[in-house]
C-alpha cells in the first residue's frame, strides 16, 4: 500500500527542523484553526478521527482528553511522553529529529483543548541532541508567538518546558512519568484515580505519546473524518513502524494501519537480511508476544494483531532470522526487564529476576525438567493485575509466547543439560550466576 | 536562551569537590528551573543534571548541597539519584562508552563490538581505564534500534558500528 507520508513528509528536507521550513509546509495553520474553535469542538474532532494512543496502549486520544474535569479550580497539565524506551521502538526520536515543530504544534493544540497553560515534554535522558533540537524549536516558536503568552494574538497562553529523564524505562508508564516530573523515584501509581483527574502536582493531567500528538495538527487541519478514512475501521490513520533486527533496510516506515507485516518486512525493508528465512518477529516492541514466521500476513492494526495473539504496541517490529537461538533471545529480553523493574511490586521485582535466572540456567546447559513449569508459574503470578503497572505483563508475555511458539527449543536445551543438578526449585531469586549456584548448594 | 532548558548540554571535566557550592551561573539556572514547576521538589531531576554537567558526577557532597538548596533531605535526594541509571554516583572516565546490549543491537552484532572494546581498552563493563580516559558500561535499549549496533559516547550516539569504525572514532577523540 503506497500513500503520501503524513508524519514523515518532511523527511529528506535538509532544513526540516527549522520554523521557516515548517511554515512552508503549512505549519501552525492547524493551531490557528484550533484556537478559533471551541476547545470542546477540538476534542470532538480528535474523537471523530479515532486516533488511538501510539505509545503502546492504544487508548483513543480524544476520549482521554474528554476525561479532564471542566471548571475545576485547579490548573490542568499537558505532558508529551518522549521517554521512548521500549526495545525495538525508535519512532519518536525520528519525529523529533525530522519535524520538531509538528510535535510542538500537536502539544499546543492538545493543551488548548484541555485548557492547559503549562505543558511538559518528558524526554529520555539519553536523547541529548534531540533535547537540544526541541529547546531550539521552542525558542523559535516563542519568538514568533506560536507559543508563550498571547499565542497568535488570541490571548491563549502556553509554556512548554522540557523535563529530562535520567535512565529509567519505567518512566514511560504515565504515572511513573508523573512521579518523575515531581522529582521522585519513578514508581507507578495505583489507578484510579487516573491522571486525567489527579495527575501531576495533584492536578488533572493528560499524557500523550509524541506520535499521537504529531497526528493532531493533521487531524485539525484536514478533519477527523479524513484521518478516520485512513487505515482500518477501528485502527485509524497511519502508523510509524520501526523495524530492526535481521532485515536488509531497518528503519522507520510510515504506512496506514492494517498494512501487513509481510509488506512491512518484505517490501519496505527489503526482506530478511542475506536472503535468510524468517523465523519470528515481535510486532509491537519487546513487551508484545513474539509471533512465528507463519503469522507474517497479519495486518498491522490493533485488532488484527490481537487476534493473531500479540499486540501492536508501539509499532516496534523486531525481526529474527533462522539463526536466532530463542533461549538466548528470551534471556536477552528478561535481562532488560529484570534491570528495569522499578522494584515496587514483589511479583515483578522478584519474578523478573527469577525468570531471568531460570532462562539463563537453561541456556548455560544447567536446565532442569521442571524449569518450563517454573517459568509458566512465574508468568501467571506476575501478570494480569498482580502488579500496579503493566511491567509485570511486559516481561511475562515474552515468556509465555516464547514457550508457546518455541517451547521445543527450551525443552531440547533442558534435555541436553547435565542431569547431575538437583531438581529443587530455587526459593530465592538471585541475580548473579555465582550467587545462583551458591543458593543451589544450600538447596541440596 | 529559553525557559525550556539549559543549553549547551555539555560534559564536564570530572571533578571531586569536598564542599560543592553553586556559583552565580548555577544559581541563576536553578532559579530558572524552579520557575518551571509549581512545586520546588520537581526541580530535583533538572538540578541533578545541572550538577552532573558541572562536576561530571553526583557525589554525596553534591547530593547534600542539592538537598539543602531544594529543601529536601539528603536521603531523599540519594533515593532519587540512585533510582536513575544516568546519574553517575562514581566519577567516570573522560569518555563514557555506553554500549546498548538489548535485543535489536545484539541481533546486529553488538557482542563483537563488546569483545573488541573490552580487549582494546583492557577493561570490563563498569570499569575505567587506568589513564582515566574511558569508562565502559553496558546499557539497556538506547532507542536507536534501526541503526544497530549503537554506542553512546558522552552525549552522542554512534550508530551502525563495526569494529573498524569504532577504532577510528576512539582514535579521533581528544586526549
Amino acid at each position: 500500500m503506497t500513500m503520501e507520508p503524513i508524519l514523515l513528509r518532511a523527511r529528506g528536507d535538509k532544513n526540516s527542523r527549522t520554523l521557516g521550513s515548517y511554515l512552508k509546509r503549512g505549519g501552525y495553520k492547524a493551531l490557528a484553526k484550533a484556537i478559533a474553535m471551541d476547545p470542546e469542538e477540538v476534542i470532538d474532532e480528535v474523537k471523530a478521527s479515532g486516533v488511538r494512543g501510539r505509545g503502546g496502549a492504544g487508548f483513543p486520544a480524544g476520549v482521554k482528553w474528554s476525561f479532564v474535569p471542566k471548571d475545576l479550580a485547579k490548573p490542568t497539565y499537558m505532558i508529551c511522553n518522549a521517554d521512548e524506551s521500549e526495545p525495538g521502538t525508535f519512532k519518536d526520536r525520528e519525529l523529533i529529529l525530522v519535524d520538531p515543530h509538528m510535535v510542538l504544534e500537536g502539544i499546543a493544540i492538545a493543551s488548548y483543548a484541555i485548557d492547559a497553560h503549562t505543558a511538559y515534554i518528558y524526554i529520555r535522558g539519553e536523547f541529548v541532541r534531540e533535547t537540544e533540537i526541541l529547546v531550539k524549536a521552542i525558542s523559535e516558536a516563542r519568538r514568533k508567538r506560536y507559543l508563550g503568552s498571547d499565542i497568535l494574538g488570541s490571548g491563549y497562553e502556553l509554556e512548554i518546558h522540557i523535563h529530562r529523564g535520567a535512565g529509567a524505562y519505567i518512566c514511560g508508564e504515565e504515572t511513573a512519568l508523573i512521579e518523575s516530573i515531581e522529582g521522585k523515584r519513578g514508581l507507578p501509581r495505583l489507578k484510579p484515580p487516573f491522571p486525567a483527574v489527579v495527575g501531576v502536582f495533584g492536578c488533572p493531567t493528560v499524557v500523550n505519546n509524541v506520535e499521537t500528538l504529531a497526528c493532531v495538527p493533521h487531524i485539525i487541519e484536514r478533519g477527523g473524518a479524513w484521518f478516520a478514512a485512513i487505515g482500518t475501521e477501528r485502527s485509524t490513520g497511519t502508523k510509524l513502524f520501526c523495524v530492526s533486527g535481521h532485515v536488509e533496510r531497518p528503519g522507520v516506515y510510515e504506512a496506514p494501519m492494517g498494512t501487513t507485516f509481510r509488506e512491512i518486512i518484505e517490501e519496505f525493508c527489503g526482506g530478511v537480511r542475506g536472503g535468510r528465512e524468517l523465523k519470528a518477529f515481535i510486532p509491537g516492541g519487546s513487551s508484545a508476544p513474539i509471533l512465528p514466521a507463519d503469522r507474517i500476513d497479519t495486518p498491522a492494526d490493533f485488532e488484527s494483531v490481537a487476534e493473531a495473539g500479540s499486540m501492536l504496541g508501539s509499532g516496534g517490529v523486531i525481526v529474527m532470522d533462522d539463526t536466532v537461538d530463542m533461549v538466548w533471545a528470551l534471556e536477552n529480553l528478561l535481562t532488560f526487564y529484570a534491570h528495569e523493574s522499578c522494584g515496587q511490586c514483589t511479583p515483578c521485582r522478584e519474578g523478573s529476576d527469577w525468570a531471568l535466572d531460570v532462562v539463563r540456567r537453561i541456556r548455560r546447559g544447567q536446565g532442569r525438567t521442571k524449569d518450563i513449569e517454573t517459568l509458566q508459574r512465574i508468568a501467571r503470578f506476575a501478570s494480569q493485575g498482580m502488579t500496579i503497572c503493566p511491567l509485570g505483563d511486559a516481561f511475562c508475555l515474552p515468556i509465555t509466547s516464547f514457550l508457546e511458539h518455541f517451547g521445543g527449543e527450551f525443552e531440547e536445551a533442558i534435555a541436553g543439560a547435565e542431569q547431575s543438578v538437583s531438581t529443587h526449585l530455587p526459593v530465592l531469586p538471585v541475580r548473579s550466576d555465582q550467587a545462583l549456584f551458591e543458593a543451589e548448594e544450600v538447596g541440596r | 536562551m529559553t525557559e525550556a532548558g539549559t543549553l549547551p548540554l555539555t560534559v564536564a571535566t570530572v571533578e571531586v569537590v569536598e564542599e560543592p557550592t553553586f556559583d552565580d551561573f548555577m544559581e541563576s539556572e536553578i532559579k530558572r528551573i524552579l520557575k518551571r514547576y509549581p512545586d520546588h521538589g520537581a526541580a530535583l531531576l533538572p538540578v541533578l543534571w545541572l550538577c552532573q554537567e558541572r562536576w561530571g558526577w553526583i557525589s554525596a557532597g553534591i547530593m547534600r548541597a542539592v538537598g539543602q538548596r531544594l529543601d529536601l533531605s539528603p536521603a531523599f535526594v540519594e533515593g532519587v539519584a540512585s533510582f536513575y541509571t544516568m546519574y553517575l554516583l562514581r566519577p567516570p572516565g573522560k569518555y563514557l562508552l555506553q554500549v546498548c546490549t538489548t535485543l535489536s543491537c545484539q541481533l546486529c552484532g553488538t557482542s563483537g563490538i563488546v569483545d573488541h572494546l573490552k580487549e582494546k581498552l583492557g577493561i570490563d563493563f563498569g570499569e575505567t581505564t587506568k589513564d582515566g580516559r574511558f569508562t565502559l558500561v553496558d546499557v539497556q535499549c538506547l532507542g536507536a534500534c534501526g541503526e544497530a549496533p549503537v554506542v553512546q559516547i558522552n552525549n552522542d550516539y554512534y550508530t551502525n558500528l563495526t569494529e573498524k569504525c569504532l577504532d577510528e572514532i576512539l582514535d579521533g577523540l581528544g586526549e
